[in-house]
């Protein structure tokens, strides 16, 4: 018989979004509410295997008696709470926040951005030629990570991944200050002198592209990364006993990356680099 | 965690100024070399990570000897600290008074904020760099507010070494500055703290009273002028009444949050979680601001026995004083005066044979405006980098080590004293009902007799700036600092309470009260402050990282505009103002367009 973890029962928070009576068990987020609402707030640092580090501050709603915006991701619904998400003052807010990061940042590879920028009439270009940007080269200094910090919008997941919310490795952090602020190994040496044992799991939550594997950056570079062409298979890790899924992306005949289900219990999209990355033999039909 | 180091290793040096901070290593695990019996046992777990609070310590330490932190050092640290390199490269470089790279031993912090600015700082700026040049041994940074406005322009050189030495030049000439940088041992020394009070031997002052008067070594002296009367008082009353006596009072914080500090003291007093703390903040690096200062340089043992009655009232047995980094006489002075209290014992196990418990610790800012938001100091002190922490949970519940916390500011920690040995009523009958007490005022710029100034709440702009000799030509003031807001010089009339310049639709802030006669342009003078919050935001949220860079930009591009010309960036800068101030994730960037706006509303800037 399969037990099934019920966890330990939870009060009920009953509170207002948009005008319409909301209820979610005690802890919840704004955000699980307005999800489980089926309202749409935008957010980019979020992450659902992560503590919310509320950074990119594109989530913000407005709560009644709150001086400035709250973020959605990591604001807990109280019981009384009055929540306005779609007020011209959070879409203000949303839309700077679009336009700041955009006119600084290559959001090229952001799922769902473009429709956001669309959407909140953001024009990145009214900063003009001059506005500062980024300025960075990819870096590629091993077979099996690009770090493209030009994609970067500092959302702390690859450092929380690495550090004590799962990896544990802590072979990143934010380095620098204000708009200078960078991810990276100690004295921004590659990586291949830190402390990265290539378990990939900084990938699995980058939410730009600024951290792919070096399979999908070679593929995009050369034109031929097609997503549409690619199946997904999930299946389970041979390399031990611990059973992690993996869900083989394959196009034209070959695995072009490996990803993890978020929701599987046991690893929660993490996986090692066994698992992430040694798949070759599989494709070495020589 | 799996520690991984690179081949690096530290010198001697290097080496000796770590274990001058920790001891010598005990083991390999720690950076000694290896026996034997370091490989039937591991170092490590929660009690080797646990002193994570001391990476900013250590990170001193090698920084003052050797004048920069190198691989091997920083590697070495770890080693000690079992901190993962890549955390603590990040710490190092958060705060602007580290380098990571090779440079000079001494450094020469030039002050370009407001106050020197306007002093003349740009040529001063100008001089010294072409007296040190490269070769010269000396580096020379321009600096945010060194919290010397009353002398200014003001120039701190810091010669690293064994044991780092430092010299303040302030009113600072190219020749005096470059004195002090070139050998700061026979530079002239710094004028005494009552200097930037020019009310020192008022007999009506309260909490400056002391300054001049006492000698700020002395503990007896201290003693002799009414010291420790509170803290008698304070065990009297027992911690509720102190409390009591405290929300009575009405004391509002004198950090800029005007928040109750009886309330916050409530507040963690009762949380059921121990250990409580306390902290101190002593971090004043809002531009214009010196009054924490000059309270620690020339009354240092009021500070400490205003900790431990606060500590006291909240049941901490440990309590921070965090100071910034550029104070090096106020560090001396708080440092020899806490040594002498724990010698005494008005700190340690048994104060004043109370049987009640506290003791305070030292820690040093290391050039960073942030780590003055609360949350942010947190995270300094425990050695992580100095980002605030989102709220709630609020400091009183979860604060410092993710225990009951109230920080306080030096100033309303101060004002403590008097409302013990007063009485509450007798303090709450000062000022005004809503602002109870008296309070500082940093005023510099052109005025005739800068300096810290103790007015009782309620008392006008203008009269201070008269007490203070206001210059003619007078063309705006700008209250509360680069945080704060700008008002005319028709607006005298303000009263300096937390509500009247509230409806005045500005702000007292931590009381920075800076006059600009008409010589000073104004486009410079906001694109100096958007200059300060683009090098201090932490970079943590995006409406503060990227839009106080476009706030900067589009100030470039109207200094020399006006009218019509700069309307499309004006109201731009009102749309990323906007957004700053409501979803920022703390003050900084909250506050970060406030000064430019007033100056556009309220001055008619770029008309």
């Amino acid at each position: 018989m399969t037990a099934i973890p019920l966890g330990v029962p939870r009060r009920l928070v009953e509170f207002t979004i948009d005008g319409q009576e909301a209820r979610v068990p005690e802890g919840s987020t704004i955000l699980d509410a307005c999800r489980a609402a089926g309202k749409d707030v935008p957010t980019l640092c979020q992450g659902d295997t992560l503590t919310p580090k509320n950074a990119c501050r594109v989530c913000v709603v407005e709560v009644e008696g709150s001086r400035t915006l709250v973020p959605a991701c990591s604001r807990r619904a109280e019981s009384g709470m009055d929540v306005r998400t779609d007020t011209e003052r959070a879409r203000h807010s949303r839309r700077i926040v679009l336009e700041l990061l955009a006119s600084s940042v290559d959001l090229s590879t952001t799922p769902m951005v473009a429709e956001w920028i669309k959407e909140y009439d953001a024009k990145p270009d009214r900063f003009g030629p001059d506005a500062a940007r980024l300025n960075e080269e990819p870096k590629i200094d091993n077979d099996l990570y690009v770090r493209d910090y030009d994609k970067c919008i500092l959302c702390y997941k690859c450092v929380d991944a690495c550090g004590d919310q799962w990896q544990n490795t802590f072979a990143i952090s934010v380095s620098g200050r204000g708009f200078d602020a960078r991810i990276a190994v100690e004295h921004e040496a590659p990586l291949t002198d830190s402390a990265c044992v290539y378990c990939g799991n900084c990938i699995e939550v980058c939410p730009t592209g600024a951290l792919s594997f070096k399979s999908e950056y070679d593929r995009r570079a050369a034109g031929n990364w097609d997503e549409s062409a690619q199946t997904r298979t999930t299946t389970v890790c041979a390399y031990c006993g611990v059973g992690c899924n993996l869900t083989l992306h394959v196009q034209d005949n070959e695995i072009v990356k490996v990803t993890s289900p978020h929701d599987n219990p046991v690893t929660h999209g993490n996986l090692c680099i066994k698992g992430r990355f040694g798949y070759q033999h599989v494709q070495n039909r020589g | 965690m799996d520690l991984h180091f690179g081949d690096s290793k530290p010198t001697d040096d290097e080496r000796a100024a770590v274990d001058a901070v920790f001891g010598p290593p005990e083991s390999s695990w720690e950076g000694a070399d290896r026996c034997d019996a370091d490989l039937r046992w591991a170092r490590g777990g929660r009690e080797a990570r646990d002193r994570r609070d001391l990476l900013l310590p250590g990170l001193h330490a090698i920084n003052d000897r050797i004048g920069w932190i190198s691989e091997g050092a920083l590697d070495y640290l770890c080693r000690r600290l079992t901190v993962p390199p890549a955390e603590a490269y990040g710490v190092a470089t958060f705060y602007a008074m580290f380098s990571v790279k090779p440079r000079p031993a001494t450094v020469l912090h030039v002050c370009t904020d407001l106050a020197c600015a306007a002093a003349g700082a740009p040529a001063l700026c100008a001089g010294i760099e072409s007296r040190l040049g490269t070769g010269s041994g000396v580096s020379v940074e321009r600096s945010p507010c060194l919290g010397l406005c009353e002398r200014a322009p003001a120039a701190l050189a810091v010669r690293a070494g064994d044991p780092v030495r430092t010299a303040v030049s302030a009113p600072a000439s190219v020749e005096a500055a470059v004195l002090a940088a070139s050998a700061p041992d026979s530079a002239p020394e710094e004028e005494p703290a009552a200097g930037a009070v020019p009310q020192a031997g008022d007999p009506s002052l309260i909490l400056l009273n002391r300054v001049g008067a006492v000698d700020p070594s002395s503990l007896d002296d201290y003693r002799a002028h009414g010291g420790y009367t509170a803290l008698r008082r304070a065990f009297a009353l027992g911690p509720a009444g102190v409390i009591r006596e405290v929300t009575d009072s009405g004391l509002l914080g004198r950090g800029g949050a005007a928040f109750p500090t009886g309330r916050k003291w409530q507040a963690t007093a009762s949380q059921p979680d121990h250990p409580h703390y306390l902290v101190c903040n002593a971090d004043e690096s809002e531009p214009g601001t010196f009054k924490d200062r000059v309270l620690m340089e020339g009354d240092p043992y009021a500070l400490v026995e205003a900790m431990t009655v606060a500590a006291y009232a909240v049941g901490a047995h440990k309590g921070y004083l965090y100071l910034r980094g550029e104070y090096p006489r106020a560090l001396h002075r708080m440092q020899y005066a806490v040594d002498c209290a724990r010698a005494r014992g008005l700190l340690g196990d048994d104060i004043l044979g109370q049987g009640y418990a506290f003791d305070i610790e030292i820690r040093r800012g290391a050039g960073a405006y942030i780590c003055g938001e609360e949350t942010a100091l947190f995270n300094s002190i425990e050695g992580y980098r100095g980002e605030p922490r989102s709220k709630p949970p609020f400091p009183v519940e979860r604060g410092l080590f993710g225990k009951p916390t109230v920080e306080n500011n030096v100033e309303t920690l101060v004002n403590v004293l008097p409302i013990l040995t007063l009485g509450a009523p007798a303090y709450a009958a000062i000022g005004t009902p809503r602002s109870t007490g008296p309070k500082l005022f940093c005023v510099s710029g052109g005025v005739e007799h800068p300096g810290v100034y103790e007015l009782p709440f309620g008392a006008t702009l203008g009269e201070l700036l008269t007490l203070a000799g206001v210059r003619e030509n007078l063309r705006a003031v700008l209250l509360g600092g680069a945080a704060g807001g700008f008002v005319r010089p028709d607006e005298l009339d303000i009263p300096l309470t937390f509500e009247g310049t509230r409806e005045a639709g500005t702000t007292l802030g931590s009381g920075v009260v800076m006059a600009f006669d008409d010589t000073v342009p104004l486009p410079r003078l906001l694109l100096r402050i958007a200059e300060f919050f683009r090098d201090e935001s932490c970079g943590q949220c995006v409406p503060c990282r990227v839009g106080t860079v476009r706030q900067e930009e589009a100030l470039h591009r109207i200094a020399e505009r006006t009218g019509t010309d700069a309307a499309t960036d004006i109201a731009l800068l009102r749309e990323v103002g906007r957004a700053m101030r409501d979803a920022s994730i703390c003050g900084l960037g909250q506050t970060a367009w406030n000064a430019v706006e007033s100056a556009i509303d309220r001055l008619g800037a770029y008309e």
